[in-house]
């Protein structure tokens, strides 16, 4: 059986699980078992519908403490309710939770563990795995060995598909563990989409100047109803925060659209974007090397052009 | 106080990356070689300033590794630390050398272990996890600001949209990113003391890779880009929807 995790937040499932749910029917699938998703912690969502992406059975464990990430705590659970459901494909999205508790439930079930998979295993001769590698450069393919295998996916990798299961949901109970860490206090960024969630970002370099021309980029993110982010010295110059930071050194994010306007398109800034489905470069230099990696370039001063591509996306309503 | 940092070797940020052998190894010809800058900037340079604060803080270093990773944990010497421990084994297999680090941290009895958040080589994001799991002690990922308090640790990480500050009592591990300290860089008298520092070389303890990287491969070239008139933003706009169909 393929047991896909399910991280829910703000009350809503992660729209990156959905996908990992997708992605484990279609395995399960290929191998010939069922898809199955393990639920931890309470939410409102409804858990039934999680067979809208392929899932016979919606494990759940609903015991509010398992909200909050407590890696030690969580993947012990975890590790617990895959035993017990007889797991041998066990699947995460790699986003922040993912990666902390994918590795952890690794080893508890001494499973071969691969994160940053790419695409959907091979499976007629072994279990090969492909990921990303050196930041988006290249791909691995990586044998699987251990009878349980465990993948940790690329967001934005598989898609989001649509099945007509009706899931059942199981409640299940366990020992919880007592707590490793205290969370003492969190601090949300109000009303915007987060970055790795997003599926369409309008980000912005050091050509637009200065914090205050920023108006031009959030008026054509809104119009777009997308995240924003920015290049290194950008946050660096604190002309936008940090977490909007995106590259080698900050967040990686592969949404469908990627806007860049006024970004050189240096290695390191690429390391962080290039896995996006569609690039649009905007910038004034014809000889900017993040030309080579857009799909779509407007050579222009990003002060007209941007604006003018916000009037013509409302003009198109 | 006693931190284990573990620091890993990977290509420069600008390395050209291409293969050899069958595509099945990295071509090594004319790749620069650094610390893993997560591993640099912010696990090492925050165990360093923690020494600073407190000198009573005892540093170690530790790397899984062949002999060809040493002029990197000299370099990591350079900054600061006072003593590495070099695990002689070469392996891709997270499982592996999270291991052998945890075998090291249990020798060493260490209050804290560092970890990047990642390698910019093979970006698992796996080794602080697995080696928090193996020791069963607690883990926190992504951390951007670390401060102690007596014996309990207060540290930010990142969550999706946000952060969160948490407690915890150590020992604990911690993967560590942007925020959690400066950059530095090793003046003078930082690498003439990192020449004569211990650098002990242990063999491995015996495990079973979980997995194996068979083959590489590079992605696909892009198409080449389509050029838009900065004039004909409509069309754009046409292009977004009808062939690339993402808005
Ligand atoms: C180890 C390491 C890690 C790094 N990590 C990251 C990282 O994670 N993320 C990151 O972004 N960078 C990172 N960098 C920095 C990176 O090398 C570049 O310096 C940085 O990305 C450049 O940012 P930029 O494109 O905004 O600025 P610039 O390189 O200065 O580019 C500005 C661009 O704006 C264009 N422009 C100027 N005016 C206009 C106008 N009016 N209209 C349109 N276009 C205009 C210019 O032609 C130019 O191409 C890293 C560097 C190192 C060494």
């Amino acid at each position: 059986m393929v047991l896909v995790y399910i991280d829910h937040e703000d009350q809503q499932l992660k729209s990156s699980s959905l996908e990992a749910m997708s992605y484990g029917a279609a395995l399960a699938k290929q191998l010939g078992v069922t898809a199955e998703a393990l639920v931890l912690g309470t939410t409102p969502a409804t858990l039934s519908d999680l067979g809208k992406q392929g899932a016979s059975k919606v494990h759940h464990v609903a015991v509010d403490t398992l909200n909050h990430l407590d890696v030690k705590v969580n993947s012990t659970v975890i590790a617990e309710a895959a035993t017990q459901l007889n797991a041998t494909v066990l699947i995460f999205a790699h986003n922040i939770n993912g990666k902390a508790l994918a590795p952890a439930v690794a080893v508890k079930l001494k499973a071969g563990l691969v994160t940053g998979a790419s695409s959907l295993p091979k499976t007629e001769n072994g279990f090969i795995v492909t990921k990303t590698v050196f930041s988006g450069k290249a791909f691995a393919s990586v044998k699987i060995a251990t009878p349980i295998k465990i993948i940790a996916i690329n967001q934005n990798c598989y898609g989001i598909h649509a099945a007509d299961n009706v899931a059942e949901v199981i409640p299940m109970s366990f020992n919880i563990p007592s707590p490793s860490v205290k969370m003492t206090l969190v601090e949300k960024v109000k009303g915007e989409l987060p970055l790795t969630e997003a599926s369409l970002v309008v980000s912005g370099g050091r050509g637009l100047k200065g914090p205050e021309n920023w108006g031009i980029l959030l008026d054509l993110a809104k119009e777009l109803g997308a995240a924003t982010a920015c290049s290194r010295p950008v946050s660096d110059s604190d002309w936008r925060p940090h977490h909007e930071h995106v590259g080698q050194t900050g967040i990686q994010i592969a949404p469908n659209l990627y806007i860049a306007i006024g970004i050189s398109g240096a290695i390191q800034h690429l390391a962080g974007v290039n896995r996006s489905k569609t690039i649009v470069v905007i910038n004034k230099d014809p000889e900017a090397p993040f030309f080579k990696a857009a799909d779509y370039g407007v050579v222009g001063d990003a002060f007209e052009v941007v604006p003018a591509l916000t009037a013509a996306l409302k003009n198109s309503k | 106080m006693k931190i284990l940092v573990c620091i890993s070797k990977t290509p420069d940020t600008t390395a050209k990356i291409a293969f050899t052998e069958g595509n099945t190894k990295l071509d090594e010809n004319g790749i620069q070689w650094i610390i893993n800058p997560y591993d640099e900037w912010y696990s090492l340079v925050r165990a360093i300033e923690h020494k600073e604060k407190d000198p009573t803080t005892i540093i170690h270093l530790v790397t899984v590794g062949g002999a060809d990773v040493e002029p990197i944990i000299r370099k990591a010497l350079a900054l600061g630390g006072d003593e590495a421990i070099r695990v002689n084994l070469q392996s891709n297999d997270s499982f592996t050398v999270a291991s052998q680090i945890a075998a090291v941290a249990k020798n060493g009895a260490y209050d804290l272990i560092f970890t990047g958040k990642e390698t910019i080589d093979y970006n698992s994001a796996s080794i602080g996890s697995m080696v928090a799991a193996i020791l069963d002690l607690p883990y926190i990922s992504l951390a951007n600001h670390f401060t102690l308090n007596g014996n309990d640790a207060i540290i930010k990480r990142e969550i999706e949209g946000g952060e969160e500050t948490n407690e915890v009592s150590l020992p604990v591990v911690v993967s560590c990113q942007k925020g959690m300290a400066e950059q530095r860089i090793p003046n003078m008298r930082g690498i003439m003391a990192a020449r004569t520092k211990p650098l002990h070389v242990q063999e491995p303890i015996a495990c079973d890779e979980t997995t194996q990287v068979m083959q590489y491969e590079l992605p696909p070239a892009k198409q080449g880009v389509k050029l838009v008139a900065p004039d004909n933003m409509d069309e754009l706009v046409r292009l977004l929807k009808e062939e690339a169909k993402v808005i």
